[in-house]
């Protein structure tokens, strides 16, 4: 018998505990197939956030901190300077990235601190049950927000890249979507490019994966990705905004 | 080694460095600004970390990763900035992380002001951050003292896996005194002190090893698991809280009139005072709990004497080691207080008044 498909190296064995139809099995796969990829599962180290992801930390198969909500990338700082000879990566959705941990995220990039950061983007708290993120779309409606979020009252959603993109020391950013198989392929290019310039010692790397929420949007998976396509991308660009490789 | 005079924010940050503290996280504030700008000039030349980090938020996160992977790794705040740390220093108590934590503590509540004061002891004692945890609480009273305690802080925080806070003043953070340190830590004991760790901190995997993989966490979301988790904390508390008590005693005897309690800067001047009574001819002592969780519930009960009318509890706050005396006086004999707040320091002659009164009723 030939075994066509296995499990990455970089996972564990344990039971993603994600809905049906949820994409973060599908995120983590692309993460631990690219540490796999460059042959960095001894020296990875990683750092789970607080949301639908937290038991990350379970999932990967390597030495992982579980951190306070949006802490992440700080925990992460002091992981790698404390192992400069390692690599870290963080694992972050949207609410604990881009509102709770908005001064991690924005000064750890700005020191360009080395560090991958997957940054999954599905407008959504999905853990708390489905209640407005700072990445939640005008109109939209959460339960938070079950009027449909009102621009002149909480503001729009924060495209977390472009603003990323206006500090100097970061490496590498993208935004990619994780929407159709041709997507996950971009995706899979662009979380490996930023492992690969984890381990060459670059700097601060961010890819922001476009996703979703079939339980809180309730739709079903396939009606997710289309609503995503619809009305993600056009605000949420797919695309790379900085490559300093590249240059 | 001969002695030199120091600021104590200096001569603690010093003494960090010699004890094998590699790594450090802070955010500016006065009154501890002495102490950060010492580790940025100091860290550098001895090879290790240092980085201001963006608040003391993140600062405390940093030390959270840092110390998870077994390294000696150190913050330091004054009041405010520490009610932001309280958060992570719950996640590190919970995940067992060992680590030191300075508070060179100032007038409160809010921003308050810059002045010595001791609002604090609540926080450090009674929790301050969520769910139930300790502190390993040091707190000195002198420069001499807060040096030394960096060194004990790491080897108690290593040897129970378990934040250690260091509860100063402004008082001794600014102050300077004379003060003589022990012999640093070479490289390489340095270099392997994580080694002690192995076992659960995180490391590369060895090629050819069987491969490891550890946890940094707090989340136990099966409450019978994390029942157990917490009695485990509880069993290691009660540990600490038998073999960890440390405290002063300064002129107790049996003609004790009065018993004074009282700790870190507040000490000292109840010192002062205790020697002008007796010049007068009137006995009274001293009890200093030297580390304040675990505190000295039952030593404390033991030194009141045969004539002693009133314990008297001297703070820099308004009564909160007040409590923890009551609880060890239990009712025995009365316990009054007398306190000065806001960054106001009292005087000897303050204290000698409160006691001459309180020796004639």
């Amino acid at each position: 018998m030939q075994v066509i498909a296995t499990r990455p190296e970089a996972l564990t064995d344990v039971p993603f505990t994600y809905c049906p139809g949820c994409l973060h099995g599908v995120a983590h796969r692309l993460v631990a197939e690219a540490i796999d990829e460059h042959g960095l599962i001894n020296k990875m180290m990683g750092v789970a956030p607080v949301g639908c992801s937290v038991f990350a930390y379970k999932f990967f198969n390597m030495d992982m901190a579980e951190a306070a909500h949006g802490r992440a990338p700080a925990v992460a700082t002091g992981m790698k300077r404390a192992r400069p000879d390692m690599h870290v990566f963080t694992y972050q959705g949207d609410g604990d990235l881009a509102a709770i941990g908005t001064a991690e995220i924005v000064h750890a990039a700005n020191r360009g601190e080395h560090m991958s950061v997957f940054f999954v983007n599905n407008a959504i708290y999905g853990m708390t049950g489905g209640q407005m993120a700072p990445t939640t779309l005008p109109e939209m409606k959460t339960t938070t927000s079950p009027y449909g979020r009102k621009t002149d009252d909480v503001g729009f959603p924060i495209r977390v890249c472009e603003l990323l993109d206006t500090l100097v020391a970061p490496y590498y950013i993208e935004r990619v979507s994780l929407l159709s198989p041709a997507d996950i392929l971009k995706a899979k290019k662009a979380v490996s490019k930023a492992i690969k310039y984890n381990k060459e010692g670059r700097g601060f790397t961010f890819v922001e994966l476009i996703s979703t929420c079939p339980t809180n949007w309730g739709l079903d998976p396939l009606k997710s990705r289309d609503w995503a396509k619809e009305h993600m991308l056009p605000f949420f660009k797919p695309g790379c905004l900085r490559d300093k490789g590249a240059e | 080694m001969a002695k030199i005079l120091m600021k104590g924010n200096e001569a603690v940050a010093e003494a960090a460095i010699r004890s094998g503290c590699r790594l450090y996280f802070a955010y500016p504030i006065t009154p501890q600004s002495e102490l950060i700008e010492y580790m940025a000039r100091m860290m550098p030349k001895v090879n290790g970390v240092f980085l201001q980090a963006e608040s003391e938020v993140a600062a405390i996160n940093m030390v959270y990763g840092a110390a998870g992977c077994g390294k000696r790794v150190m913050t330091s705040s004054s009041s405010p900035g520490i009610s932001l740390k309280m958060e992570g220093i719950s996640y590190l108590a919970g995940a067992q992380l060992p680590c030191v934590i300075i508070n060179v503590q100032r007038g409160g509540p809010g921003l308050g002001d810059i002045q010595p004061a001791q609002g604090d002891y609540f926080q450090a004692t009674k929790g301050g951050g969520h769910g139930d945890y300790r502190l390993i609480v040091m707190a000195p009273s002198s420069v001499q003292e807060f040096a030394d305690m960096a060194s004990q802080a790491f080897d108690l925080a290593d040897k129970y896996l378990n934040p250690v806070m260091i509860l100063a003043d402004g008082m001794l953070g600014q102050m300077m005194e004379p003060v003589e340190f022990k012999t640093p830590k070479t490289d390489a004991e340095i270099a392997d002190m994580w080694l002690q760790h192995k076992s659960w901190c995180i490391q590369p995997n060895e090629d050819g090893d069987k491969k490891h993989h550890h946890e940094i966490n707090s989340l136990e979301i099966d409450p019978v698991m994390l029942e157990k988790h917490v009695n485990k904390l509880y069993e290691k508390y009660a540990v600490i809280e038998k073999n960890e008590l440390s405290f002063e005693k300064y002129n107790i005897s049996d003609d004790n009139e009065i018993l004074c309690v009282a700790w870190g800067t507040a000490s000292r001047v109840v010192k002062s005072a205790i020697n002008e009574v007796k010049a007068q001819g009137k006995s009274v002592g001293l009890i200093r709990p030297i580390n304040v969780w675990p505190f000295p519930y039952e030593d404390l009960c033991k030194a009141i004497g045969p004539n002693v009318k009133k314990v008297y509890v001297f703070e820099l706050n308004t009564g909160q080691m007040l409590d923890d005396v009551k609880i060890a006086v239990a009712g025995k004999v009365p316990v009054d207080f007398w306190g000065k707040v806001g960054g106001v320091v009292f005087t000897p002659a303050e204290i000698k008044e409160k006691l001459e009164q309180a020796l004639k009723e």
